[in-house]
């Protein structure tokens, strides 16, 4: 896979960065927390993003995107991630984008990629069932009944969860995993917000005797676990791109703090026990880099090896980002644990963004038994 | 695209003719041809390899035509490395003229000393060893003492170096000597090529924590070496020697990578293996498919992932550099730190992996792969000291890299 960018990725990543210095700073998350916004993103940033092409990038042109692939919507969250940039669109334009364009029918994509496409509607996609990223283990259950299923069970974490126009659920059907799309406020429903320490929204959502008609599946009854799979690959590798974006600034962030601050009569930055733990931190980040590119390329470019790759991207971007949070945190010193500052942001934003779809152990893991031990 | 097709029929052709089948079969450490004036060959395969490779030029692929190299671009380059690849060929020569004194020479030699030298280093008709640290400057290698004085025709050298490498097998030896005795530590070195067939000039190997010696003891009593021998100008030698030693760090990072380090980004069909999981399950077994030891395990995952990032990292930094057309990347200078402590860290695991077995000293009663990995581990402890220690590469990072106040 190409480890450089190509031009179109490289004007997506320029374009991005503008977006985000302009439109997106760290005062924009900031203020959007501070709204007590409870949706946790702005809708007119989100238009503009939409705008932009950005939520269509992974779909066909005949849906109204420009199937510019993964590379090109992971560089677009480098940048996004770079200034914590809140909004819908991992949800909507990776992974429920990434769902229907592969296990949706005709007249689902027209009804739903274009719409996504055109920023017009938000997504979320109501996967995990515990603490834990276990999407194997699906107890919610959906029981055929004549045209339609009835749908039972609890699921968390669901990202967006608390405020999106339409559900993707993932239900056991008996002999395999299904997918059905859902307009949130249908009737049996319950949708419990839990505001999450990065102050990004997501949710608790239970299931009661919620039915549905066959037309809402998506793809295949009891045939989606593959698909799921695939997109998770998508969305891992993405969410390792904004991942880095942040690790990339907030190391950034650091080094520069390290070059102002007096301490003893000296720039700190010229202590060797900072020197030292900002180098390892940059050998570090720079192997990180080239995960992240191997990822988000392997899918575009068609390798037989996604799988490993996007766990090697997601493990071991998530075990840098904490590592540079958390040395941020300490080299700023007293207003480094400040709310004022920002430094602290990124070390929330780290944690819950290795939550999602596997933290690091789940990927060492899954990376050791695709090598065969 | 069908140019380099062509190039691959013929690269292709040639290896299959001129390659002897002895030479597409693993080697050890002891197999390792280094050419030079004292060279022995254990097998005369090893010098019909050598000869037919030195002739091309493809003992140094990349190195202009004009010196004897082979005059290949990138692209061909790579495909000749996997060609060479495809047929488990051994390298055909290794020295420290190809991997330090020739990148060096070539950027920083008269057109004469690129005329003297690089041909015979192609041809490995000359080995060189390095004469940099002395007892008394190791990490702080400027404050060297070894001088070189002014003769006329030719320099008087004396003085004394440490870590020649295999200084008792070379011919020749490119050395750091102070030639301005009252100019600014960094300002009065000069870069110095010195024959060692001659009585001036002695060397004692010493034995390491290994049993091995691949190091010596080097001295000067009175050695000379002609004037047209200095490189890069009076008083200069310091813009070679860091120069040099960047060649030098990335070769040390190479080793044990072998061919991770080009980073093939080709389709393949070959199931994903791990050396580390594969050599650790005959020592500790296997449980429904896992390694009967889940905190070994988790050791090697992450040592087989940091590889994999690694040559990652290796080969986006020969991309990078290829398509900027400058030179090295900001990645490159992690390179010397990260390989070695990434090879170190390999061989305790493997060590860890192996128990007692990874621990004998001699015998018939461990096998010669066991003891070999107990003395290549003893080994490894040099590769984070020699060429810099990992703590001057983070000085390095820090200053020249993240631009850390001083």
């Amino acid at each position: 896979m190409s480890l450089v960018l190509n031009e179109e990725q490289s004007y997506l990543k320029d374009t991005a960065r503008d977006f985000a210095k302009n439109k997106t700073p760290v005062s924009h998350f900031r203020g959007v927390r501070d709204s007590e916004n409870p949706e946790c993103f702005d809708r007119e940033i989100w238009k503009e993003m939409a705008s932009l092409g950005w939520s269509g990038i992974l779909i066909p042109e005949e849906y109204g995107g420009s199937d510019f692939g993964v590379a090109g919507i992971g560089v677009i969250f480098e940048e996004l991630g770079r200034t914590l940039t809140p909004s819908p669109m991992f949800s909507t334009a990776v992974v429920c984008a990434g769902l229907i364009k592969k296990a949706g029918n005709d007249d689902q994509k027209k009804e739903y990629l274009t719409k996504i496409a055109s920023g017009d509607i938000t997504l979320a996609f109501a996967l995990e069932e515990s603490s834990r990223h276990s999407p194997m283990n699906i107890e919610t259950t959906a029981k055929k009944d004549g045209d339609s299923f009835i749908i039972n069970g609890q699921k968390t974490f669901v990202l967006d969860g608390g405020f999106a126009d339409f559900l993707i659920i993932a239900a056991d059907t008996g002999k395999g995993t299904s997918l059905f799309i859902t307009n949130k406020d249908a009737k049996g429903i319950d949708i419990k917000v839990t505001p999450m320490v990065d102050s990004r929204n997501a949710a608790n959502i239970s299931f009661k005797d919620l039915k549905l008609s066959s037309s809402e599946l998506i793809g295949e009854e009891n045939g989606s676990d593959q698909i799921i799979e695939e997109v998770l690959d998508i969305s891992r590798s993405v969410i390792s791109a904004e991942m880095f974006g942040g690790i990339q600034e907030a190391f950034d962030v650091t080094l520069n703090y390290l070059k102002e601050r007096d301490q003893f009569g000296a720039k700190i930055g010229s202590f060797q026990a900072l020197q030292h733990r900002a180098a390892i931190m940059f050998s570090e980040i720079e192997l990180c880099k080239s995960c992240v590119l191997e990822s988000l390329t392997s899918f575009d470019e068609g390798s037989n090896d996604i799988p490993r790759l996007a766990s090697l991207a997601k493990a071991k971007i998530g075990e840098v980002f904490h590592l540079v949070s958390n040395e941020a945190v300490q080299m700023h010193g007293g207003i480094g644990v400040t709310d004022e500052y920002d430094i602290g942001f990124y070390l929330k934003r780290a944690r819950v963004a290795e939550q999602i779809f596997g933290n690091v152990q789940f990927h060492k893991d899954r990376y050791a038994e695709l090598t065969g031990y | 695209m069908t140019e380099l097709n062509a190039f691959r029929n013929e690269t292709r052709d040639w290896l299959e003719a001129n390659c002897p089948q002895s030479m597409r079969t693993p080697m050890s450490q002891g197999d390792v041809v280094w050419g030079g004036r004292k060279v022995e060959f254990k097998d005369p395969d090893q010098k019909i390899w050598m000869d037919r490779m030195g002739e091309k030029g493809w003992t140094c692929p990349t190195w202009p035509k004009e010196y004897g190299g082979g005059g290949l671009n990138f692209e061909e380059n790579k495909v000749l490395q996997e060609e060479l690849m495809r047929i488990k060929a051994r390298p055909a020569l290794n020295s420290f003229g190809i991997w330090m004194l020739g990148p060096a020479l070539l950027e920083y030699g008269t057109e004469e000393q690129k005329m003297e030298h690089i041909p015979k280093i192609v041809r490995g008709e000359i080995r060189w060893c390095q004469g940099y640290s002395e007892p008394g400057s190791g990490s702080d290698l400027a404050s060297l003492k070894t001088k070189a004085e002014d003769q006329g025709k030719e320099y008087l050298i004396n003085g004394q170096k440490v870590w020649t490498s295999y200084a008792d097998e070379c011919d020749m030896i490119f050395t750091l000597v102070r030639t301005g005795p009252l100019e600014p530590k960094h300002e009065g070195i000069s870069f110095l090529l010195i024959d060692m067939d001659q009585e001036g000039v002695t060397t004692k190997p010493i034995k390491l924590i290994s049993g091995k010696s691949p190091f010596c003891e080097t001295f000067f009593d009175n050695a000379t070496a002609p004037k047209e021998n200095l490189v890069g100008g009076l008083n200069k030698g310091w813009s070679v020697a860091k120069r040099l030693l960047q060649f030098e760090r990335n070769m040390i990072a190479g080793m044990g990578f072998g061919s991770a380090a080009s980073g093939s980004s080709k389709k393949s069909d070959v199931k994903p293996t791990s050396g580390l999981a594969t050599m650790a399950k005959r020592y500790v077994g296997e449980k429904e498919d896992k390694l009967n030891d889940s905190g070994l395990r988790n050791k090697i995952i992450d040592h087989d992932m940091n590889s994999q990032a690694f040559a990652l990292t290796l080969r986006r930094a020969a991309e990078e550099s290829k398509k900027s057309n400058q030179g090295p990347s900001a990645a490159s200078s992690i390179f010397k730190y990260y390989g070695t402590e990434h090879n170190k860290l390999r061989y305790e695991i493997m060590l860890e992996a192996m128990g007692t077995k990874a621990l004998g000293w001699d015998g018939a009663e461990f096998g010669p792969e066991e003891l070999a990995i107990t003395r290549e581990w003893l080994r490894t402890k040099a590769n984070s000291i020699e060429g810099g220690t990992s703590e001057v590469q983070l000085n390095v990072i820090s200053k020249r890299v993240l631009e850390l106040p001083q």
